[in-house]
Order: structure tokens, then C-alpha cells, then sequence
């Protein structure tokens, strides 16, 4: 929090701030942009006699040049700035970039059990687990955890009804707790 | 009359009602929790709008995107933290006015400033609704190409200082978008013979990995900010009235909203900018501004609340969107077959007459939800970043996995979110890739449509709003290549001075 007293200028929201990992994007996007460039042969078809604005390829090629094009300008910049100045460290922040993965892997597995274990128990468990993953402990933290898990599966599958499938085991419900089961949680 | 009348009988329903007092009380909730924002909520909210009826999607949508900016002054004002993107500018004087001990005042007229710039919005486009509708016929293909590749230059343009990244972005976005069965042959390309990748990259899924999973991670993987929230005492009426003591800077901070909103790609902070410095060129006092000037609060306020009625404008006349919100919207319309364009302002004005009635609703009730809520609505802001992480991991799911049930869009949104973590970390802005998508799915199209009439190239811009289109993309480019060597040259003087 700024506590500053002093005047704040108006022209720092404007000015872009680059990070010296910037130079990792530019790499990727030409390095991608070229291996795209290399496949539009292989990747889209040849319509005989049409011209070539007329062809599949043509809008493909059109963004995979100004991929190139744009890329290759990027690294060039980037790899200028990190060559005239020092400041933040570049493998700190891979490192920070990989730390998110397993947050990506928890995401995929709520998506994997909720087909097999029903949208409701699954959502209540996964937002428990998270919570204590993420470190709160005691009872208050849990318990909000359980109630915005609970009430995402009523605002979105009971109330606006979008289209998640019942879980597997709703099949041995009893007949009218199962339609409950499948249209509402 | 008989127009009036029937898009008021659009809107009199319980279902529309109940979505822009949703929306609106929704938005202002979501604006006012810093590391949300409307684009995450809307993208979030999309695949569910869309077993609703237009009107009532819309309605919810433009809810939360119109008054998000309201509840967003709040922590802008209070914390020096902006609850959206677009409140950045309101810390420079709210937060001032909070340490002098004034935060009733500054957030009153934070909230009255958003009111009259929301509201001179919408009245502006109602007058001008007329003049669109005579000129959106004459858009055919080859404008709506132009329009589009407008868009498109204005916004690699936009991003100052970070041009190639947007230009390589906004590629990687059209690039996106030809994957897939080609529209007229039905030719596969770029599917590298997987079936996944046959009915391409669907557009919703992008959005909800780039802003809604990447910001999930983002949030989980920081650190809880403890925030000390100052009292608010005192009533919230005063600023309302104080800022009608401003009309110098009240109507041109709204006019710079609506027409940097109108214009693709340019968005609240170009608005703002424009108004903060005329106010400030303006005032008796401007070496208050950035120290807590009314008028600095009120600049900022106004012209980002004007914004989002504008944006719809290019929206609807001509089914471009300017910035990611609306091209989130656009899908609520293709879903319902609703094609948004020239035929749309001619066919069903009531239907746009209607729209622009909920945009005015909706600003008078975020105004009066503040008013009554703005004290409980501190403990909001106080919800830690890791459990708010949490929260939006959850309703991602139910975004990206209610469209199609599918395990793999899942995998493809949180491979999303994982470059958009990256690119948010660097900076660098994710809004060219959406607009990629969208624009360039749209320029294919015009593009061949045209194709018949071209025999030259320039029969591309043998129409009078072709041609003024082209001289428009020829004068920005002019423009920006100057001042680009404008300021390499001070730069030069500087360092050599």
C-alpha cells in the first residue's frame, strides 16, 4: 500500500514494464510461429485452380506470418533490453510460472471425478482439500469452503440447470432421489 | 413512441428484471473484490446465459460489465487497491482523500461521477441511435472487413510499449480461429489429424483460461494481502450532490468515454487519460491533481462509466467488438442466431432501444445498492486472494465443462490459464488473442464474401465508407510510425543532453 504523500504522475500508468523473462516469450512465439510456417504445406489442402486468396491456406498463412513477422521483432527488442540492463531474475520466475502447474493438476482432477462421484460431493470435497492445501485451518475457513462449494453446485446445476451429467453411482438411487439427483446436483 | 413503448415491453418481464438487478448488484460485488473483475465473472457466467433468452443474457452480462467499475472505486478509494483494471486512475486522488480523512466524500463522488458518466453514455447513444441506423446499411462486406482490420491495428497500436507482443498476440488469436474445418471446402487445417482439434478452438474455452483459470492460479499461488480498511462515517449523499458543481469535468470526461468506448480497441484508460489531463489543464488548482483533487476523482469515474454503453455500439451496429467483454457478448447473440449488424439496428430497433434502457436502469440501481450497501460491502474486500483463487477454480469448471462436457476442453482451458498466468506475469496484455479470434474469424468471412465483387484492389475501397475506413487505418498507422519517431528522437535528445 502506497503511503506516500508525494504526487503520483499520471504517465507511469501508461509506460509498458517489460520483465527480462519477456525474452522467454519472444523465443517461444518466433520458435512457434516458424514450426507453424513449416507445416502449412502438410497442414491445409491445395483447392486446384482457385488463386491463392482463394485458398485454405490463405488466412492460416496470412496470421502465421504476422506471427513471424511480430515474433521475431519481439525477441529482437526483448533481447535488446536485457542486453543494456539488469533486474529481475529470469529463472526466479520460471520457477514461479512452473509452480502454477499444480494447481492446473488439481483442476484437472476435480474435472476427471466429478463424471464418476456427482457435481455436488465432488465440488464440496474439492473446495475442502483445496482450502487446507492452501493452509487455513480451523473450522470457519472449511466450513466456507463446504457452503461456496455447495452453493456453486445449486446456482449453476439446480437453479440456471447447465448441462452437467449426473454421477455413475446415481444409477443405484432409488428411482425418484436419482431424477432429483441427476437434473438438480 | 410506439418504439419506446415496445422495448419497454421488452424489458417489463420478471425474468429481465430479475437479471439486471442480478447483474447489476452482482457487478458492483464482483468490481469491488480486487482480483476478480467483470471479464473473469462474465466469462465464468457466459455458457449459462445461453439457455436464456437473449434480452435476458444480455441483460445480465451488460449488468455486471456496466456497474463492476461502481464497486471498483471502493478498494481504489479505501485501499489504493482498483477493484477492476479500469479504476487504476481512481487511486491517484481517492486514496489522497481517504488519508485526509474523506473517504465518505470520495467515494460519494466516485459513485456520483460513475452515475453521470454511465447515464450521459447511454443518453448519447440513444440520440445517435437514429444516425446509426442509417449509417449501419451502409456497411457491407468489404467495410466490415476494413472496420474489422481497423480494430485490429488499433489495438496493437493501444498497447503502448509492448506493440510486437500485441501484434504477435492478436496473430496467435486469428491463427487460433483456422484451425479446424475451413468454412468452404470443409478442408481440415492445422488439426495435425487429431479429432479433437476438427471442430477447432472454441472461443469460450480461450476466455475462460486466459482470464478466469490464469487469474485462479495467479491467486493461489500468491500470498493473502492483509488490507486495513479505514471507517467509513458520515453519509454517501454529499459527494452525489458535489459532483454536479463539476460540469466542466463531468460532460467532457463522459463525451472522451463514449468515444474512445465507440472505437474499437481503445478501451477505458485511453478515455481517462484524455479526461484526467483536460480536467487538471482545466482546474484553479491543478497541482492537486494526483494529491486528492475532486475533479482528478471525478475525471477518472466518469469517463471509465461511459465506456461500456459506448462499446456496445460497434457491437451492435456492426457485430465488431472493440475489447474482450463484448466479444465475450457476441456468443450470447450467435447462440440465438441473433446476427448483430446493419440489419439489426433496421429490423429491431426496440430490440437496441431495449438494451440501452437496461444500461440506464442498471446505473440507477448499482448507484442506489451503493448507497444502502457500501458498509457490509467492505467485508468483501477483505476476502483473502488464495480462497478467492479457490472460488474462481471452482466456477471455472462449470464454464468451460457445462459447454460441451468435455474432459479435453478442460485440458485446453487450463493450458490456457497457464499462458495467460505467464502472460499476466509479464505484463504482456491477453485481449489480442480474444480479439484475434473473434475479428479474425470475422475478416475471413468478409474476405471471401468480397472476393466476387474485387477485380482490382481497389475496388476494395470504392465506396465512400470503404475509402474513409482505409484512410483511417492509413492515417493511425501515419500517426503512431510518427510518434513512435517523435520519441526515439527526445529519447536521443535526453540521453545525449
Amino acid at each position: 500500500m502506497d503511503t506516500s504523500d508525494t504526487k503520483r504522475d499520471i504517465s507511469k500508468l501508461v509506460e509498458a514494464r517489460h520483465h527480462r523473462a519477456e525474452i522467454i516469450f519472444g523465443v517461444a512465439s518466433f520458435a512457434i510461429a516458424l514450426a507453424l510456417l513449416s507445416q502449412v504445406g502438410n497442414q491445409t489442402t491445395w483447392a486446384d485452380g482457385e488463386p491463392w486468396v482463394k485458398q485454405p491456406a490463405f488466412w492460416p498463412l496470412v496470421s502465421i506470418v504476422g506471427m513471424t513477422l511480430f515474433g521475431a521483432l519481439e525477441l529482437f527488442f526483448s533481447w535488446r533490453r536485457n542486453s543494456t540492463g539488469r533486474g529481475d531474475s529470469i529463472p526466479a520466475e520460471v520457477l514461479f510460472w512452473t509452480r502454477a502447474i499444480e494447481f492446473a493438476l488439481w483442476f484437472m482432477a476435480y474435472v476427471w471425478a466429478v463424471p464418476l462421484a456427482g457435481y455436488l460431493p465432488v465440488t464440496v470435497v474439492f473446495c475442502i482439500l483445496l482450502t487446507l492445501r492452501l493452509g487455513y485451518r480451523g473450522a470457519r475457513p472449511l466450513l466456507w469452503a463446504a457452503v461456496i462449494g455447495a452453493a456453486t453446485v445449486v446456482v449453476f446445476k439446480s437453479l440456471l440447470s447447465v448441462k452437467i451429467p449426473g454421477a455413475l453411482w446415481y444409477d443405484y438411487l432409488p428411482d425418484g432421489l436419482r431424477n432429483i439427483m441427476i437434473l438438480y446436483f | 413512441m410506439d418504439l419506446l413503448l415496445s422495448s419497454i415491453g421488452i424489458i417489463a418481464r420478471l425474468d429481465v428484471v430479475a437479471a439486471l438487478l442480478i447483474g447489476s448488484v452482482g457487478g458492483v460485488v464482483i468490481g469491488a473484490i480486487p482480483g476478480v473483475g467483470p471479464a473473469i465473472a462474465i466469462a465464468i457466467l457466459l455458457p449459462a446465459t445461453f439457455a436464456l433468452e437473449p434480452i435476458v443474457g444480455l441483460t445480465l452480462l451488460l449488468g455486471i460489465y456496466g456497474s463492476s467499475m461502481f464497486g471498483g472505486a471502493i478498494p481504489a478509494v479505501l485501499i489504493n487497491t482498483p477493484g477492476t483494471a479500469a479504476n487504476a486512475l481512481t487511486t491517484y486522488d481517492g486514496y489522497p482523500m481517504t488519508r485526509r480523512g474523506e473517504a465518505p466524500r470520495a467515494l460519494s463522488l466516485a459513485y456520483g461521477a460513475s452515475f453521470c458518466g454511465g447515464v450521459i453514455s447511454v443518453v448519447c447513444l440513444i440520440l445517435l441511435a437514429p444516425v446509426l441506423a442509417k449509417v449501419a446499411p451502409m456497411f457491407g462486406s468489404r467495410e466490415i472487413f476494413l472496420a474489422a482490420m481497423l480494430g485490429m491495428v488499433l489495438v496493437v497500436i493501444a498497447h503502448r510499449g509492448q506493440n510486437m507482443a500485441a501484434g504477435a498476440l492478436l496473430c496467435f488469436g486469428i491463427f487460433l480461429q483456422t484451425i479446424g474445418l475451413e468454412p468452404v471446402r470443409y478442408t481440415q487445417r492445422f488439426t495435425f489429424d487429431q479429432t479433437w482439434l476438427t471442430s477447432g478452438v472454441n472461443l469460450i474455452v480461450v476466455v475462460l483460461g486466459l482470464f478466469a483459470l490464469s487469474q485462479a492460479f495467479l491467486l493461489l499461488i500468491g500470498d493473502d494481502q492483509k488490507t486495513e480498511m479505514p471507517e467509513v462515517k458520515g453519509g454517501l449523499f454529499a459527494g452525489l450532490r458535489e459532483v454536479f458543481r463539476y460540469p466542466k469535468v463531468v460532460l467532457p470526461s463522459a463525451g472522451f468515454g463514449t468515444l474512445m468506448g465507440i472505437i474499437p480497441g481503445v478501451g477505458e484508460f485511453t478515455a481517462q487519460f484524455m479526461s484526467y489531463t483536460l480536467a487538471q489543464k482545466t482546474s484553479k488548482r491543478p497541482e492537486m491533481f494526483g494529491r486528492g483533487a475532486p475533479e482528478g476523482l471525478i475525471a477518472s469515474e466518469a469517463a471509465n462509466n461511459a465506456v461500456p454503453a459506448a462499446a456496445m455500439i460497434p457491437l451492435l451496429a456492426l457485430g465488431i467488438p472493440g475489447e474482450a467483454l463484448t466479444a465475450m457478448m457476441l456468443s450470447v447473440f450467435y447462440v440465438h442466431n441473433v446476427i448483430p449488424g446493419p440489419g439489426l439496428f433496421k429490423n429491431q430497433p426496440d430490440f437496441i432501444l431495449a438494451l440501452y434502457l437496461c444500461l440506464l436502469v442498471l446505473n440507477v440501481l448499482a448507484l442506489g445498492f451503493l448507497i444502502v450497501a457500501t458498509r457490509p460491502l467492505l467485508s468483501v474486500i477483505r476476502i483473502p486472494n488464495r480462497f478467492l483463487g479457490m472460488a474462481i477454480l471452482t466456477l471455472s469448471f462449470v464454464g468451460v465443462y457445462s459447454l460441451r462436457n468435455s474432459a479435453t476442453d478442460c485440458a485446453i482451458a487450463a493450458a490456457f490459464g497457464l499462458l495467460g498466468l505467464v502472460l499476466k506475469r509479464l505484463n504482456l496484455p491477453v485481449v489480442p488473442i480474444i480479439l484475434g479470434m473473434v475479428l479474425g474469424g470475422i475478416m475471413e468471412t468478409k474476405f471471401r464474401t468480397s472476393l466476387p465483387r474485387i477485380r482490382s484492389p481497389l475496388d476494395w475501397i470504392d465506396r465512400p465508407v470503404a475509402a474513409a475506413i482505409f484512410a483511417l487505418i492509413v492515417l493511425t498507422l501515419a500517426f503512431h510510425a510518427w510518434s513512435m519517431v517523435r520519441r526515439t528522437r527526445s529519447k536521443g535528445k535526453d540521453g545525449h543532453g
